[in-house]
């Protein structure tokens, strides 16, 4: 378990926990969920502190929308704890002081925007006005219309309507901007701002770095259930800026992976895929190794490489192996 | 884990009754807007039994008489507990099913609403749209099949189906959680219409053959049936008590199948 918390050492929980228990509006301790043989979260520590913005980053299948359900109290941890408001997280209480936005299949389309509205504010005891909801969420020409007859970006609008109607202090984003395009993506970002300026506390999850790097105080990498990297976006994107180096060579794979900084080797039809942790270095020793190198190409790693760099050490084996083997 | 149980249903929000009872009409006054505005419902729900009516009891067969009571009467109960208990298992079974599988009410879950809210308004959408369809049979059997009845029947007639919307709406509940949201409403077609069928709903029950008669006996359409029929003079005379009682056990058996279902929604849920 790698628990790499940026702003102190590592204590024992009890300390941690006494010395930020006022702070800490949401947290993970220990969390292992799983659906029958599948390890969805496996010994997940993680804390929102009051008035952050968390960013929960990483790809598909990775564990994120379980967080989001463990902590809004939709389903039971296997073990560990799981704490809202300093309480469970089932507590109805809680659900007053929370909004979440969550990934739907269907909502019921012949309702109007206005109607879906009115219907959860007047869940809460204290809603935001609806005038102020719709300028919030950007839809206010869009009141009168049915669900059904709304874009893909206006039914995000409209989750996203739903989620804060209850002026609530915690909103978790489940993936908020996911199948957007990059205008109605910074919409939704401006509204999402907006509400972080009016105090809110905010737990978001992406498969989007910039996202994360958009939006975040403190971002969580998290990759097949682990969290694997906690820390400032600027600290995750030094981490994560490795680099894809592409060329044919007569080096053998096994010479290739002994260059200093190089994290993982790939053959690729005629050429070889080199991954490191910078370019610049690795590509001398190429061409003082080979002069006879040709077809070179630089590009920055995506994500997924991202990960393959954040894992290095001694997960990094198990690690390669099924990112490869998931492609 | 089971503390977790314990708080969900020990601990309830600390609301005036004004405001859970806006809540309540609010959730219900909406499912009852989105019901009304689904073409899928309104088309298939409401229209089929009036349908029904129209052809064989005021085209076809109006000047007829089953066992002494004229077609356009007799039919009113029959038909009248076929709309009933396709507008109950439509208006609870399809949307429980599709809001459980497609996300929805995990969203009305993580929200303060009021867990039963959800559910009452469900069932009181049922009923009204039950009490429509047996006013507008009301309405074309008076108008045009020459109708007549004391107001006071009519009455009984109208609480009696309408009470008769309960145990359908209960077993939709229970079929809502047993099923996938795109199997629910061909689920749904395969229980009632053989049932409406075999409780004589459509082919008055006395031309029935005996095997399918005896096996009437245990469904509840046929006991919701007898009743109706009996207001307008042509049941079988059994005892009404008897059918008020299956109905009503039948109701809490699925009740009970339902509370199942959401018992294990509440302790797992996939996506």
């Amino acid at each position: 378990m790698m628990i790499a918390n940026m702003e102190q050492p590592v204590t024992t929980p009890e300390s941690a926990h006494a010395a930020d228990s006022d702070l800490i509006v949401a947290s993970l301790e220990g969390v292992n969920k799983n659906y029958g043989d599948v390890r969805a979260l496996r010994g997940v520590e993680f804390r929102v502190r009051a008035g952050e913005v968390v960013a929960l980053l990483g790809p598909n299948g990775a564990g994120k929308t379980t967080a989001v359900k463990l902590l809004l109290g939709l389903m039971q941890p296997n073990s560990g704890r799981v704490r809202v408001f300093g309480g469970d997280p089932t507590n109805p209480e809680n659900r007053r002081r929370t909004g979440a936005m969550l990934q739907v299949g269907r909502v019921p389309e012949t309702l109007r925007v206005r109607e879906h509205i009115d219907l959860f504010s007047s869940y809460y005891e204290k809603p935001m006005p609806s005038a102020e909801i719709l300028a919030a969420a950007g839809l206010e020409k869009l009141s009168d219309r049915k669900f059904g007859d709304l874009s893909g970006g206006q039914r995000q609008r409209v989750l996203f309507a739903l989620a804060i109607c209850g002026d609530p202090d915690l909103l978790f984003l489940d993936e908020p901007t996911v199948g957007l395009d990059v205008e109605a993506r910074r919409l939704l970002w401006d509204e999402i701002r907006r509400m972080v300026a009016r105090g809110k506390t905010v737990l978001l999850t992406t498969h989007y770095l910039q996202e994360a790097d958009a939006l975040a105080d403190r971002v969580a990498v998290i990759n097949q259930g682990e969290i694997i990297a906690q820390g400032t976006p600027a600290e995750i994107k030094a981490k994560t800026s490795g680099k894809r180096i592409r060329c044919i060579t007569s080096l053998s794979v096994a010479s290739l992976r002994q260059i200093s900084g190089v994290t993982d080797v790939k053959e690729d039809r005629e050429a070889v895929e080199i991954h490191a942790v910078e370019a610049e270095s690795v590509v001398r020793e190429l061409l003082a190794r080979d002069a006879q190198l040709s077809g070179l190409e630089i590009t920055s790693a995506g994500l997924e490489e991202a990960f393959l760099a954040l894992t290095q050490g001694k997960y990094a084996k198990r690690k390669s192996f099924q990112l490869n083997s998931a492609n | 884990m089971s503390t977790a149980t314990i708080a969900l249903t020990n601990q309830r929000i600390q609301r005036s009754p004004g405001h859970t009872a806006t809540i309540y009409l609010k959730e219900a006054k909406y499912e009852f807007l989105k019901n009304l505005r689904l073409r899928m419902y309104t088309a298939s729900v409401l229209s089929f039994p009036i349908m029904f009516y129209v052809l064989f009891g005021l085209v076809l067969n109006s000047k007829e008489a089953i066992g002494g009571t004229a077609v356009p009467k007799y039919l009113i109960a029959t038909y009248g507990t076929f709309g009933v208990m396709g507008a109950s298992l439509f208006g609870t079974a399809a949307g429980l099913a599709s809001d459980r599988g497609l996300g929805w009410l995990q969203v009305k879950r993580a929200s303060p609403m009021p867990p039963f809210a959800y559910f009452v308004a469900k069932v009181v959408t049922s009923m009204i749209f039950s009490t429509i369809i047996v006013l507008a049979l009301f309405t074309l059997g008076i108008a045009l099949g020459g109708v007549r009845m004391p107001l006071a029947d009519f009455a009984r007639l109208l609480g009696t189906l309408a009470a008769g919307s309960l145990p359908f709406s209960a077993m939709g509940l229970a079929l809502g959680y047993f099923t996938g949201p795109n199997s629910a409403p061909a689920t749904i077609n395969l229980i009632y219409l053989p049932m409406s069928f075999c409780s004589g709903l459509w082919v008055p029950f006395m031309f029935l053959p005996k095997v399918v008669r005896e096996i009437a006996l245990v469904l509840p359409p046929y006991h919701l049936s007898q009743l109706a029929l009996g207001i307008v003079g042509a049941g079988r005379h059994e005892s009404n008590a008897t059918h008020w009682e299956v109905l009503l056990a039948f109701t809490m058996i699925c009740l009970g199948v339902a509370r199942i279902g959401f018992q294990r929604d509440q302790g797992k849920m996939y996506g």
